[in-house]
């Protein structure tokens, strides 16, 4: 992705210099790399085994959609603080249409993305062509998620659905990884197929991201939505789209969780909309817009569970430590992307 | 360019498009609709009775009196919340976990070393008050350094603290939840003994009034909104950006140490995930709803703090009509959707403009 | 629709709040020509241009476009677009973190995704072509502002496009890149493209175009053939009065002596971190003298370094004879100098301020945070100066962001006035406004070089620093070259100094 180029008669021997995304990228790519190498090293037998790398992203696979959606909305200037009361909402309303009205999966999946699909709707529609500040209307989704989160079902209750029980428990064996247990037999390493999801999830936007005209123009809006209307973009779709893409990844993520959780509860995911804010910072998506990547999103999440268990496993699991140590990680990481893109402009 | 016509000659279409195009136009016809809504559903609602609370003390009661005393944290936040608003073009999304991290260290002070139960105050509340102030505006100050000399989003500079300050409350009371017994320590959060209105409405006034004359005697307010417009040219005009950003989020620290006051008189003590929870939500809210731009510069403080009474008559109201207390936030969502596209810029010029066709129609069947 | 013409406009309309900005307009562009559209500031170009672009949306009347059946609806950029109108606008319009290869295809390419090699190659080509120093995969942010509106140019006309709008392209460029703008017009003329060129500098119009529109206070004064249109009657047209000559202008301030004891100001080997070489500096009471340079040649940098807006490096500044600590724009202001700087929308008006608050602003700042201005007095400063300075406005409450580019100068210009300054600094006060604006404040610089006041002006037209200053600084790279005062105060002399090679 680095741009090499020398024009022939090589009158611009230069480079055209790293673009801030990929730089915030490189950067993202190796702090986690160092600590997760150092974890292993220091902390040893937690971190060692393979499935402990595979259970991170077994615990967030939802995360992962829901940070990549994020993501999306930032790279546009924008911001969706509503995907986490949404994947509860989505879980709830699974999690009752299976067990109290005797759905099946296939349509509880379709419940999951109509819900996501109709926020989606709603929400880019008040951002996009009403003009309003999607921090106020996603402020006001995720009220209103939570609200009919409890309107639905107002209890936890785990979900006895057989076809649902025999989803949830499948397992995919990575090839090649595994371990062996204290009696010495082999285990070999599985993910979820919530991770599967995600990973194709962050291909699939990766693409778009990259070569999509849609990708593009999301970067067009964020850099700059006057000059992009006058480079004869769509501005407002370009918008609605991402605030669209969004709600719909929450809506497969929260579909993600429920595979994970197995149950419905109005606490489900609560905090999510800030993880999923701390990741996509963490992966080099700035709030202004313009600059990101969803593959940094995703080394982000891993660095942001990294650090937890890092702190859980050195026995310091009061919460307090965990927040603590995951806003310091935050502070960081923005102190270096600030201080990295101010003396790149100064050096302009 | 020519100017257009003289004013004189207005339609209803061009006088209400200039009522709509005022900055107060949507909190006010917010609060009047409420009323509106109240006084038809229900007129008891703006009854309010004296009465005699257990110590035999005179008391008002009345949804009216619990809307002006519930709304007082959030007036104060509101305040300090439109000038970090106005100059730095972002929200801090911290105050909640920050009004734990206040009301924590003065619980601390006032239990000194006597446990999470003193028999009596270890200290004098003043000092636990300046303490908490001390505390908040260093966090404040904290904050305002990521953003005005780091450049940082203020919303992803204040996540920071937003992850880590209910943590860093509980941490400054080893985890425990301390007891002030001492009557005398609830006075602000409740009612002082003879006077029948709730002292947190005399907290949010005093508020209010400290920062209108600040604001009338000082040049805060062009500093704030020139910075929040255009940073590049104030700083050539002798302003320094930087630290007027800054110094916005310690008076929002300020405004916190208060808030933080409130909340733990309120009830002697303290439940550090639950405190204050969302009130950053709330307090944007209102800022927004004052028909400020969250993207910075011009701000109108009014507009704020009647947003702030706007969101609290909302609640109250919603709670009357025995809406469950979880289910809240979806209707509380629905009427705040309503009142942003009302008061959308895109919206409202096309209300103006369908407002003076009629108009225009109208006076042009007249003269026939 | 005539025949050839490629574009008519038809009683276009146009209301802002309180404005008529465009009143009746009609407008013809034929096949083949290059058409200047001239008017002072707020004659209504710009809104005219941003009608056509689908930019604003029109009150009134009716675009035809050759090749279209009726009147076309341009209701967005992408419609002006696709309807083959293709623009380049003062300012900057690309985004600035996207590479230079995007900022030229995107928004107009077939598919739905982005083939990066052939846009890359495409885009080296077309920069090749056009000899613009940039690498398609350079992030566009990273150029300078000359490359990035030649990169803008660039993608304007790889368009396929019958109408070609340059809304004053050329304010950032140097002369070879403008000359390099002028071929490329040519070609394109010769193709049967239709230019519409707005500009400020009636050379380049005399040297392109074709035809010459004239709009004046949002109104069609006339559209003539070049030829018979000199140049003096061009600008009485722009202005609606016969135009005093120029000339009269010219230094009668000879006679308002100079005094030559200590200077107000006295800089010594000062150097700042934006690259400048250490520069000695001086200026007398009631001395106007002025750097003169291409563009990029430190001319604004070392009035910056002056003032503290950019930190200072090394050297010293005494202020009548007295060594002075200058760090900030603050400290300067306290000692009585004021800077009006280059760039008026980024650096100079604060855009939802009123004009009232704009012009009491740098005083304010002065006299301190606990003393505000009463509104009374806030209101009697600036009616005063609105009057003064004949400042269009509204009333003084209204956003100076509404006001034209010309009145916003004046209002930036009554700030500093307010402020009583010994000395004033004047970067490209006349960069971007119309002709009897310029005229104005020139006059306003000698008259207050006559009140006694030292004033430093900028400007990129030699005429106007010929006029007005009685000494001259030439920067190159960076560098002070050169001081020229007295009978070296020519033309070819400056030129000469400018380009530099002592033979």
């Amino acid at each position: 992705m680095a741009p090499k180029i020398a024009v022939k008669d090589g009158r611009l021997a230069k480079r055209g210099g790293m673009s801030d995304t990929n730089l915030l990228l490189t950067i993202t790519i190796v702090v986690f790399l160092l600590m997760y190498v150092l974890a292993v090293v220091v902390l040893g037998a937690g971190f060692r085994k393979p499935q402990a790398f595979f259970n991170i992203l077994n615990e967030n696979a939802a995360l992962i959609i829901l940070s990549c959606g994020m993501s999306i909305v930032m790279i546009t200037g924008g911001i969706d603080i509503s995907v986490g009361t949404l994947t509860a909402l989505v879980c709830m309303s699974c999690a009752v249409h299976l067990d109290y009205k005797g759905g099946s999966v296939f349509t509880a999946l379709l419940i999951a993305l109509g819900i996501g699909v109709a926020f989606g709707l709603v929400q880019g529609f008040l951002v996009a062509y009403l003009d309003i500040q999607p921090f106020i209307v996603s402020l006001a989704g995720m009220f209103f998620a939570k609200g009919m989160t409890t309107i639905v079902n107002s209890t936890q209750f785990n979900v006895a659905h057989e076809g649902f029980q025999a989803l949830k428990a499948i397992r995919v064996y990575v090839p090649g990884m595994g371990s062996i247990n204290k009696r010495g037999i082999y285990v070999p390493a599985y993910v979820e197929p919530g991770v599967v999801i995600a990973i194709l999830v962050v291909i699939l936007l990766f693409v778009l991201l990259k070569w999509g005209k849609l990708g593009r123009s999301f970067y067009a809006v964020g850099g700059n939505a006057a000059s992009a209307n006058m480079l004869g973009i769509n501005v407002k779709k370009t918008k609605f789209l991402a605030h669209l893409l969004c709600s719909t990844l929450a809506g497969i993520g929260g579909f993600v969780y429920f595979m994970h959780v197995g149950s419905g509860s109005p606490s489900h995911a609560a905090g999510a909309e800030m993880n999923a804010i701390a990741s996509s910072i963490i992966g080099g998506t700035m709030l202004t817009g313009g600059v990101g990547n969803v593959v940094g999103t995703f080394f982000g999440v891993l660095s942001l569970n990294t650090i937890k268990n890092i702190v859980a496993s050195l026995g310091l699991d009061e919460a307090w430590w965990t927040n603590i140590t995951v806003a310091a990680m935050i502070c960081l990481f923005l102190v270096i992307q600030s201080v990295v893109l101010m003396r790149k402009n100064e050096k302009k | 360019m020519t100017k257009l016509a003289s004013p004189e000659k207005k339609t209803f279409g061009a006088k209400f498009k200039e009522l709509a195009s005022n900055q107060i136009f949507i909190p006010v016809a917010a609060l009047l609709l409420l009323v509106l809504f109240n006084l038809i559903a229900d007129p008891g609602f703006f009854k309010i009775t004296l009465g005699q609370n257990s110590n035999g003390d005179p008391v008002l009661s009345g949804y009216l009196i619990t809307i002006l005393n519930n709304a007082s944290e959030l007036v104060i936040l509101a305040i300090g919340m439109t000038l970090v608003t106005a100059a730095s073009g972002g929200q801090d999304i911290s105050v909640g976990a920050n009004i734990a991290i206040a009301g924590s260290v003065i619980l601390r002070i006032l239990c000194g070393n006597q446990g999470a139960r003193p028999e009596t105050m270890q200290a004098p509340i003043i000092v636990a008050f300046l303490a908490a102030c001390a505390v908040s505006m260093l966090f404040g100050a904290f904050n305002g350094t990521l953003v005005a000399y780091f450049k940082i989003q203020p919303m992803v500079a204040t996540l920071i603290l937003f992850t880590a300050g209910r943590s860093i409350a509980a941490w400054i009371n080893n985890n425990q939840l301390p007891i002030i017994s001492d009557a005398s320590f609830g006075y602000f959060g409740n009612f002082i003994p003879g006077i029948p209105v709730p002292t947190p409405v005399f907290i949010a006034i005093a508020c209010v009034i400290v920062i209108m004359l600040v604001l009338k005697f000082t040049t805060l307010g062009l500093l704030t909104q020139s910075v929040g417009i255009n940073s590049h040219s104030s700083r050539l005009n002798g302003i320094d950006p930087a630290f007027v950003k800054f110094i916005t989020y310690v008076i929002l620290g300020l405004c916190v140490a208060v808030a933080g006051l409130i909340k733990v008189s309120r009830i002697s003590s303290i439940n550090y995930s639950v405190i204050a929870k969302d009130i950053e939500m709330d307090a944007i809210l209102a800022v927004a709803l004052g028909g400020n731009a969250l993207s910075g510069g011009k701000f109108n403080m009014w507009g704020s703090i009647l947003g702030a009474y706007v969101i609290q008559f909302l609640t109250t109201t919603l709670y009357k009509f025995n809406v469950a207390s979880d289910a809240l936030p979806a209707y509380k969502a629905v009427v705040v959707i309503l009142l942003v596209v009302m008061s959308a810029p895109v919206v409202r010029e096309k209300m103006g403009k369908a407002m003076k066709s009629a108009a225009s129609k109208k006076t042009a069947k007249e003269a026939k | 629709m005539q025949d050839s013409a490629v574009l008519e406009m038809r009683g276009i309309c146009k209301y802002f709040p309180g404005v008529k900005a465009l009143q009746n307009v009609d407008f013809t562009l034929r096949q083949g020509e290059i058409h200047a559209l001239m008017g002072e500031n707020g004659a209504g170009k710009s809104t005219l241009i941003k009608v056509l672009t689908g930019v604003y949306e029109k009150d009134g009347g009716e675009i035809f476009i050759e090749g279209h059946e009726g009147a076309v609806s341009i209701r967005s950029p992408q419609d002006a677009q696709n309807a083959g109108i293709s623009t380049v606008y003062q300012e900057i319009t690309l985004c600035p973190n996207l590479t230079v290869a995007e900022n030229m295809y995107i928004g107009r390419t077939k598919g739905a995704l982005t083939n990066w090699k052939k846009m890359n190659e495409g885009a080296g080509k077309l920069l090749e072509a056009l000899d613009i120093p940039a690498v398609p995969t350079q992030q566009l942010g990273s150029c300078s502002i000359a490359v990035q509106q030649m990169v803008a140019i660039a993608r304007a006309v790889d368009m396929d496009c019958k109408v070609l709008i340059l809304d004053e392209p050329t304010s950032s460029l140097d002369e070879q890149e403008v000359e390099k703008l002028f071929k490329l017009m040519r070609d394109l003329k010769a193709k049967g493209v239709g230019i519409i060129f707005v500009t400020h500098f009636l050379d380049q119009v005399y040297e392109v175009c074709d035809r010459i529109t004239v709009l004046r206070d949002g109104q069609l004064v006339g559209e003539y053939i070049i030829e018979d249109l000199p140049r003096v009657q061009l600008v009485s047209k722009m202005l609606g009065k016969e135009l005093d000559d120029m000339a009269s202008i010219k230094n009668d301030s000879d006679a308002a002596a100079v005094d030559l004891g200590t200077p107000v100001l006295e800089a010594k080997g000062l150097s700042s971190a934006e690259g400048i070489k250490p520069f000695d500096f001086n200026i007398h009471k009631g001395e106007v003298n002025g750097f003169t340079g291409l563009l990029g040649s430190g001319r604004s940098e070392c009035v910056r370094a002056i003032f503290g807006a950019d930190k200072k490096t090394g050297g010293e500044v005494f202020m009548d004879g007295e060594k002075v600590k200058i760090h900030k724009p603050l400290d300067a202001m306290k000692h009585g100098i004021g800077y009006l700087p280059e760039d008026r929308k980024q650096d100079g008006i604060v855009g939802d301020l009123s004009v009232r608050e704009n012009i009491i602003l740098a005083l304010q700042v002065m006299k301190g945070f606990f003393k505000p201005f009463s509104r009374a007095q806030a209101e009697a400063f600036a009616d005063e100066y609105i009057k003064l300075l004949e400042i269009k406005t509204a009333s003084s409450d209204t956003p100076i962001k509404q006001l034209s580019g010309g009145n916003q100068q004046k209002v930036i210009l009554a700030r500093w006035l307010l402020t009583n300054p010994k000395y004033l600094i004047l970067d490209e006060p006349t960069r971007g406004i119309d002709v009897g604006t310029k005229i104005e404040i020139q006059k306003l610089v000698l008259k207050l070089a006559g009140e006694g006041k030292s004033v430093t002006f900028i400007s990129s037209e030699i005429d106007e620093m010929l006029r007005t200053c009685s000494r001259l600084m030439v920067m190159r790279d960076r560098k002070l070259v050169g001081e020229l005062s007295g009978d070296d105060l020519s033309q070819t002399k400056i030129m000469a100094t400018i380009a530099g090679g002592e033979n």
